[in-house]
């Protein structure tokens, strides 16, 4: 049961952004901007991202429902998916999102953890300044949004196919608009 | 030294918001809504707050800033500042903020440390359900202030005067405004 007395029938950060609106319009918008607008990073690269630093963080509906947004971008390769979540350094995802990876696995642990190698070996496979810049700001906002979804100790139903609509409507229409209902 | 290019002369989180204005927006509308527009909590609790788990996250920047503006909403009280931040417990702040700091304490470490019994107490201490949401969520968004800023190596300058004077100034205009010092006109609004 949820910590205070969110609105029933919403899962995840859903139950959050009905309960508290005004604290949702900034939070969709940031998460709209790092994961759905043009870049140039892939927005499957950039979910993988999110994906990656909500199971570190062991967040069951961040990380479930971002997998299956990164899926949604991969026609539905779960096996890479999956692979990139327990162990990335082997997936056959680029050098450079691998790099990219690593640096958001440091900022998951804290900031400082971040290294000039690590930024180093980022550029070296050809990230630019905003992409690492990106990188490091995709991984410090799902350390809010994990913490947020699990601090209220949020419902959050094992549906795979809730997750699955979910995600395609991620992967298709971003973040500014609510996903899923009761 | 940065990891990445940061436009010269903004210390801390300033330098990276510069540099990437379209996330900026978001990220000041948040925090104007967290700790400056009206709330029960008032702007000295929520900056306590923010202070508190940026002293846990380390972050030297973050809890400079916020201990400023928390001083400044406390006519000046940095005495107390201080002593939230290392043994809020013997603070002379209410049982209640005592309470929401624990909560705010353990989403520091990871949502799920906190207990029934956490928010439990806090109820018992007169706090609201939106107190304790707000409290979760100003915690949880320091876990990314905080990280944002250290993990771009922003430069902080130990210059205690210049984080007094800011913490005035934010203290009295507010996060949104305050921005429009480094951000874009079109998009500081």
């Amino acid at each position: 049961m949820p910590h205070i007395k969110l609105p029933e029938g919403f899962a995840g950060i859903s139950s959050g952004f009905v309960y508290r609106p005004e604290t949702a319009k900034p939070m969709r918008e940031l998460a709209h901007v790092l994961l759905h607008e043009p870049s140039t990073l892939t927005p499957a690269e950039r979910e993988l991202i999110a994906t990656y630093v909500s199971t570190q963080n062991d967040c069951y509906f961040c990380q479930t429902s971002h997998a299956s947004a990164a899926a949604a971008h991969l026609a539905n390769d779960w096996g890479l998916v999956e692979q990139v979540k327990h162990n990335y350094e082997r997936a056959p995802v680029s050098e450079k999102l691998k790099a990219l990876l690593t640096i958001a696995g440091k900022v998951q642990q804290g900031g400082k953890h971040v290294t000039s190698e690590d930024v180093a070996k980022a550029r070296e496979q050809g990230a630019t300044d905003l992409e690492i810049h990106d990188t490091v700001l995709i991984a410090a906002a799902f350390c809010m949004f994990n913490r947020y979804v699990d601090g209220l100790a949020t419902w959050q139903p094992e549906d795979p196919e809730m997750y699955a609509k979910m995600g395609q409507h991620l992967a298709t229409e971003g973040y500014l608009a609510p996903s899923i209902k009761a | 030294m940065a990891h990445i290019q940061l436009p010269e002369g903004l210390p801390g989180i300033r330098g990276a918001m510069a540099f990437r204005p379209a996330t900026a927006r978001p990220l000041n509308d948040l925090v104007e809504i967290l700790l400056h527009a009206p709330n029960s909590l008032t702007p000295a609790e929520r900056e306590l707050i923010a202070t508190y788990v940026s002293s846990e996250n380390d972050c030297y920047y973050c809890q400079t800033i916020h201990g400023a503006v928390a001083a400044a909403s406390l006519n000046g009280d940095e005495a107390l500042v201080k002593q939230v931040k290392h043994d809020f417990h013997n603070a002379a702040i209410s049982e209640k903020l005592k309470t929401l700091l624990v909560i705010a304490g353990k989403v520091q470490r990871g949502g799920k440390h906190v207990t029934t019994e956490d928010v439990t107490a806090a109820l018992a201490q007169g706090a609201t359900d939106i107190e304790i949401h707000d409290t979760v969520l100003i915690a949880a968004a320091f876990c990314m202030f905080n990280r944002y800023v250290d993990g771009l190596a922003t430069i902080q300058p130990r210059d205690e005067a210049m984080y007094r004077e800011r913490g005035k100034w934010i203290a009295r205009d507010g996060y949104v405004n305050v921005s429009k010092e480094y951000l874009p006109a079109e998009v500081a609004r």
